[in-house]
């Protein structure tokens, strides 16, 4: 949790944002994810969101559902991410944020994942279906082991409910830019940089903004608004279409494009 | 009385959902506190269920049935005759209202074996909304005529791809849509299962099966039944008919679906042979691997053919309130054919469930007890299935 408050503390006094990638744990297999990872952190990821697979992601759009089920075909599950992250660790001092959903990490048990996870080096946890009135247990367990757990605010909320996100939350808030499902999208509302601004008004806490969100003209519009910015089914895409050096290429420009409007 | 102000049923229940749908969730549970207690509200309801729906449905002594099992006296609750074949419209209409007074103009939908897509689309229809049926390709290829019915209801059937393409990637989908069209939609869903206010709204428009068959029941006999048989897949039918009796001294058997058999990894007994977890926005028994991932359910009864259970279901099961068994789909097909033959009805394959265990607890009973087994739906829509399965051909004899 630590890396993660030092890292917006850094990149605020250097005037600078975050950039998020998020990929698929294991998709298509943990060596390619490792490769990558280590590819986007040398390229300008500042932190990075890795997905547990699951069966059932009811958040996730097409792009991110087929991901997982990639994973899942070749037996990647929460043990597996963790022992990963616990790899990647020895390489990098990268924030490292798993996302996922609540069974399997209920199943594997809350405070022995998060205990699992503090001491492999996973910085903290965000649960897509774990909302504000359920999520008690979870932080409590989080809280205790060291690692953050971050809420999500959506604009459907209202400022009760922000103002309620931001406090809870940990390490950063991370705000859905659409009322929808995860998926890269051409077109963001209109409304989002008011909206985000609102937001900014509202909480104390780092700021991040998820979902949509493909290509370097719309991370360029937002970066303003925000602390960081989110990046996930435009990465998995690519990671669905291209295989081995020609893969670790592609991402590492991509990535190194979607930082570039994020540099002060 | 529960659930508490969590939306828990004990330990069960919950709203694991993502954030965006929260507050159409806190929205809901408001406006149905109001609106249920609305006098107007519920002179409206009834008036439908009445001239509309058809109710009361009978409560028919099944004195054929009743002579084979050689027990207790049985009677059916006649769910199978209310207006689109099968209880579900006793939810999707009181939802309609309630969706149409909350200023909605969209309803959504997920379905298994088409009845709840049917009864949705149908009050869709009736009420002038825009009606989404969400669908997984297998139940529609299984469940081709009830397709048909609701397009010409019209509503569009949107085909599911995803996972086993069942019941349970319906609901995934139609949980995705709503996520993004939440503020003009109203997602109607049709068991006892989903987020809270979820399993408290259908239970209570259920609930009217289990008022009506006990009303009858003093008429008829003039005392409380001794048990109470229904099938549970999501478990809609089994809790509108346990739900009024929940403080009576009245045993309740749920029957699910074994599928192949427990031992064969192909079924839907979830509260049989699953374990507490998360899925579609409660807590409650599923089935689900070692990981937490959730198993795809089997049985021929696509109604059943879902890997949760409400989580009142589960609170029961717990509490020891309710027992939970499960039948074959074989054993299922003698209860289908057993009704056929005995009574002149042919049951959905999931009310055949409830049929079929009958035999296991009738032996245990005197001709004075009586049991109340609720027949949730018609078999029409179960005849090709049902045909494949036995090798009945539509040819000469």
């Amino acid at each position: 949790m630590k890396r993660i408050e030092a890292l917006f503390r850094t990149l605020k006094q250097r005037g600078e944002k975050a950039l998020i990638p998020f990929i698929t744990c294991g998709d298509p297999d943990l060596q390619t994810t490792r490769a990558l990872a280590l590819e986007m952190a040398a390229r300008g990821a500042d932190l990075l969101e890795l997905g547990i697979p699951f069966s059932d992601p009811l958040a996730d759009g097409p792009t991110i559902q087929a991901a997982s089920n990639r994973a899942l075909q070749h037996g990647v599950h929460l043990q597996e991410v963790l022992e990963l992250a616990g790899k990647l660790r020895r390489d990098t001092d990268m924030p490292l944020v798993l996302m996922g959903y609540y069974n399997p990490i209920l199943k594997h048990g809350l405070e022995r994942t998060a205990r699992e996870a503090a001491q492999l080096g996973v910085d903290g946890f965000i649960i897509p279906d774990l909302p504000l009135e359920e999520s008690g247990p979870w932080r409590k367990a989080a809280t205790a082991a060291g690692v953050a757990s971050i809420c999500l605010a959506a604009p459907t909320g209202g400022p009760q409910r922000i103002r309620k996100a931001g406090r809870l939350t940990r390490g950063f808030l991370y705000y859905v830019s659409v009322t929808g499902i995860t998926g890269a999208r051409t077109a963001l509302p209109a409304e989002l940089a008011a909206a985000l601004k609102e937001v900014r008004s509202l909480v104390k806490c780092p700021l991040a903004v998820g979902f949509g969100i493909s290509n370097q003209e719309q991370v360029r519009w937002l970066a303003p608004y925000v602390d960081g910015v989110v990046v996930g089914s435009a990465i998995v895409q690519r990671v669905a279409r291209l295989k081995g050096k020609e893969l670790l290429k592609e991402i590492g420009n991509f990535v190194a494009a979607l930082k570039e409007p994020l540099k002060p | 009385m529960l659930p508490d102000r969590h939306g828990r049923y004990g330990q069960y229940g919950g709203r694991f959902v993502p954030e965006t749908l929260m507050p159409a969730l806190l929205e809901l549970e408001a406006a149905y506190r109001k609106i249920s207690r609305n006098r107007e509200f519920r002179r409206e309801l009834a008036w439908y269920l009445r001239e509309y729906v058809g109710r009361p449905t009978p409560l028919y002594f099944a004195r054929h049935l009743t002579e084979e099992l050689g027990g207790p006296k049985i009677y059916l609750k006649r769910e199978d005759l209310a207006h689109t074949g099968a209880h579900k419209i006793n939810n999707t209409l009181g939802q309609g209202l309630l969706a149409r007074r909350m200023g909605k103009a969209r309803l959504i939908a997920e379905t298994g074996a088409g009845q709840h897509g049917v009864a949705t689309a149908t009050v869709a229809a009736l009420l002038g909304l825009e009606c989404d049926i969400f669908m997984g390709t297998e139940d529609i290829r299984r469940q081709r005529l009830n397709v048909i019915r609701m397009r010409l209801l019209g509503a569009r059937v949107i085909p599911v791809e995803s996972g086993s393409r069942t019941l349970k990637d319906a609901m995934n989908e139609a949980i995705r849509d709503w996520v993004t069209h939440v503020r003009h939609t109203h997602y109607v869903i049709g068991s006892v299962a989903g987020p809270h206010p979820y399993p408290m709204i259908v239970r209570d428009f259920q609930s009217v099966i289990g008022k009506e068959a006990k009303a009858q029941l003093k008429v008829r006999e003039g005392r409380r039944p001794q048990c109470l048989v229904a099938c549970v897949g999501g478990g809609s039918n089994a809790m509108g008919l346990f739900y009024p009796f929940y403080h009576d001294p009245v045993r309740l058997v749920g029957v699910e679906a074994a599928g192949h058999g427990l031992s064969s990894g192909f079924h839907s007994a979830t509260l049989v042979a699953g374990a507490p977890g998360v899925l579609h926005g409660s807590y409650s028994y599923l089935l689900q691997d070692v990981w937490g991932n959730i198993l795809e359910a089997h049985s021929l009864a696509p109604g059943l053919d879902y890997p949760g259970v409400g989580p009142e279901h589960a609170f029961f099961k717990d509490s020891g309130r309710a027992e939970y068994v499960s039948v074959t789909d074989g054993e299922a097909l003698e209860g289908f054919k057993l009704l056929s033959r005995t009574e002149g009805i042919l049951p959905a394959l999931e009310s055949a469930h409830a049929v079929a265990y009958l035999k296991n607890l009738a032996p245990y009973y005197s001709p004075d007890d009586i049991f109340i087994v609720n027949l949730s739906g018609r078999g029409d829509k179960d005849v090709d299935a049902v045909a494949e399965a036995l090798g009945l051909s539509g040819g000469a004899d």
